[in-house]
């Protein structure tokens, strides 16, 4: 009893975070059984899904790791297309659409995890706002990469070429990614439960790094470099264990988000949608995942809840985020909030006296 | 003669991200914060200059100005508004909130001017000069772009060599603290700054769209993530940096379009830079500061 005790003591958090997603889910499946949900909110179930994933992940690297990458959309458009054309290959060799969205999420992941090694060789020699923009530009150049690539399919197999013409489709082939027009004529797989189980995998893989050996070596190495160095830390490995797991939950990310639209293109890949991650996770609170999951949900659904204002939207946004920004970061609001609780807490403190006595 | 007119071209493109860059540069230096707003502030001098020029009908030098002062007051606003509470905050809090600006100023834009790109008309009126019977020709644009950037260049090394303004400049970005305890008016120092940085990426702005005359309002993003690629390039900080880094930049840029790849410029570019950050880790000309335990 006592360690049942002990456990949900030290593990609350933990709970508190699964919790949450869990609740969130059933009443969301609910609502959307009882059809009390609208077309567009139905829509912005799986992006939202898929965000989530984002976030966390790249707290992973920015909250956890400490290290400032601008490039995540890069590997969530590596996942989106490599799942996009391993759904489109084992369509009539899997039968079950939800083993073929499971296949797409797992390759996609794969995908990205080789393209993070990749990636995370070089940058991780860097440090601070340089390895900031080389992650920058590292995700240009995967948008640049996939977004001139064509992959087709025929009865020989898969084709990859640079150009439409290069491709030489046999009789019967189907185009699946085509350069800079992305991919057209997607079946749409994801579903809102396999949103929810990703989400719920990311949080198993993130939180149980977080809390074990690696996690606490990762955070040591965060804290202070050197003390870490010294005390017989392999820096590099670690930074790298945690940005290589960060790009594979982004590829499985990714993959799921194109696999739910009908038409994806390399553009969206860019340095505007790793911004978007980034300020999730900054707003949700570096290092803290249920933050991630909760700001990612408030700020994805703020603007689309905010279309009745048409054009003013996305000026209020910026707005709103600016004045988010400086309510909980400025050194001078901080002071004023840490004097006003303390005078607050000292009323609380005379009543209790006065209610004593 | 082909080598030779993409090396003109080349250069010309990259004075401009050459003077973006120094904006770049200038602000890191000092306030050492990566202002993402930076390339939609060229964005709002070149809607300036155009609205003054095409709805007011007067001459470009008035349009180039009234983009300048608009740019200065438009950077002090900022700068005074959003950066400076943050300052002392994490270098992380400022950065987002420069990137909420940068929606602010993209999103304004499109309210007032619309988002269907507008023909920006050229500022340079003579004609392109001709050499080797034709087979080279250097546009009016590329030479006032490449004057002016010299012309920036030298006024700025001069400004911050011999001025009271930029020596506390220079002070400031060495050390804020030691600065100031010597008398230095530091927040003072920091609009100065952003005040420059803004009024050359207004010239930056007007320069950009005489060279690519669609006008957009997202016109600045782009080139100010390639300066801001310079601007690491050269050297994070450092002024002949960003100069070299910005020219360097649009020179390869303009080659690999030419020689290689028009469908992967932009990776190749990128991967020039990653390779260049991994040879030389603080850029071109940059300080290699040692860490101290």
């Amino acid at each position: 009893m006592n360690k049942i005790k002990q456990y949900f003591k030290t593990h609350s958090y933990n709970i508190a975070t699964y919790g949450i997603v869990i609740i969130a889910y059933v009443v969301m499946q609910y609502l959307s059984n009882a059809d009390m949900l609208s077309r567009s909110v139905n829509g912005y179930l799986v992006p939202i899904c898929a965000y989530i994933v984002l976030a966390v992940s790249l707290n992973l690297v920015v909250g956890i790791s400490g290290e400032l990458s601008l490039g995540h959309a890069g590997f969530m458009g590596v996942g989106a297309f490599a799942g996009i054309v391993t759904a489109a290959c084992l369509q009539g060799v899997v039968d079950s659409d939800f083993g073929r969205l499971m296949a797409a999420l797992l390759v996609g992941g794969v995908v990205a995890g080789i393209a993070g090694v990749i990636v995370g060789v070089p940058v991780l020699r860097l440090r601070g706002d340089y390895l900031a923009i080389v992650t920058l530009a590292f995700g240009e150049i995967l948008k640049n990469i996939i977004g001139n690539l064509y992959i087709g399919k025929d009865e020989t197999g898969i084709r990859v070429a640079l150009s439409q013409a290069e491709l030489h489709l046999g009789a019967g082939g189907k185009v699946i990614l085509s350069g800079a027009l992305g991919a057209t004529g997607v079946q749409k797989l994801s579903t809102f439960f396999a949103g929810f189980l990703l989400i719920l995998f990311t949080l198993f893989v993130v939180l149980n790094l977080i809390n074990s050996k690696e996690g606490r070596a990762i955070k040591a190495v965060r804290d202070n470099r050197i003390a870490a160095e010294s005390v017989g830390i392999n820096v590099t490995a670690f930074r790298m264990k945690a940005f290589v797991v960060s790009a594979f939950l982004a590829g499985m990310a990714g993959a799921l988000y194109g696999l739910n639209y009908s038409a994806v293109s390399a553009s969206k890949f860019g340095f505007n949608t790793s911004i978007d991650i980034l300020v999730f996770v900054v707003l949700g609170g570096m290092g803290n995942i249920l933050g991630s999951v909760i700001s990612a949900t408030v700020l994805y659904v703020l603007p689309e809840a905010m279309r009745g204002l048409a054009d003013y939207r996305m000026i209020l946004y910026a707005v709103v985020l600016i004045l988010v920004m400086l309510f909980t970061w400025s050194p001078k609001v901080k002071e004023i909030m840490s004097v006003v609780t303390a005078k607050l807490g000292g009323i609380f403190k005379k009543k209790e006296v006065g209610t004593n006595e | 003669m082909g080598f030779l007119q993409y090396l003109i071209n080349g250069i010309s493109i990259g004075s401009v991200y050459a003077i973006i860059a120094l904006g770049y540069t200038m602000v890191y230096g000092i306030a050492k914060m990566l202002n993402f707003a930076h390339g939609d502030v060229i964005m709002v001098g070149a809607y300036m200059s155009f609205c003054v020029t095409n709805y007011l009908g007067l001459p470009a030098v008035v349009g180039i100005l009234v983009a300048m002062v608009v740019c200065t007051v438009l950077g002090i606003i900022i700068e005074g508004l959003a950066y400076k509470p943050l300052r002392g905050a994490s270098s992380l809090a400022v950065l987002i909130t420069a990137i909420g600006v940068s929606y602010f100023l993209q999103n304004a834009a499109q309210l007032i001017w619309g988002s269907a790109p507008k023909n920006f008309t050229s500022i340079v009126t003579f004609a392109p000069i001709k050499l080797f019977g034709g087979q080279l020709t250097i546009t009016g644009e590329v030479i006032i772009t490449i004057l002016a950037s010299v012309v920036i260049m030298v006024a700025l090394t001069l400004f911050t060599g011999k001025t009271r303004m930029g020596k506390a400049m220079r002070a400031v970005s060495e050390d804020r603290a030691a600065a100031q305890l010597m008398g230095i008016n530091v927040n003072q120092t920091i609009s100065m700054t952003f005040a420059i940085g803004s009024a050359l990426a207004a010239i930056a702005g007007v320069l950009l769209c005489s060279t690519v005359p669609t006008l957009q309002p997202t016109t600045g993003s782009m080139p100010g993530i390639r300066a801001f690629t310079a601007a690491v390039f050269g050297g994070i900080g450092s002024i002949p940096g960003a100069m070299l880094g910005g020219i360097l930049l649009g020179i390869i840029e303009t080659m690999t379009k030419a020689y290689l790849s028009t469908q992967f410029s932009d990776a190749i570019v990128f991967l020039v830079l990653i390779v260049v950050l991994l040879v030389k880790p603080a850029g071109l000309m940059g300080k290699v500061v040692q860490e101290k335990v």
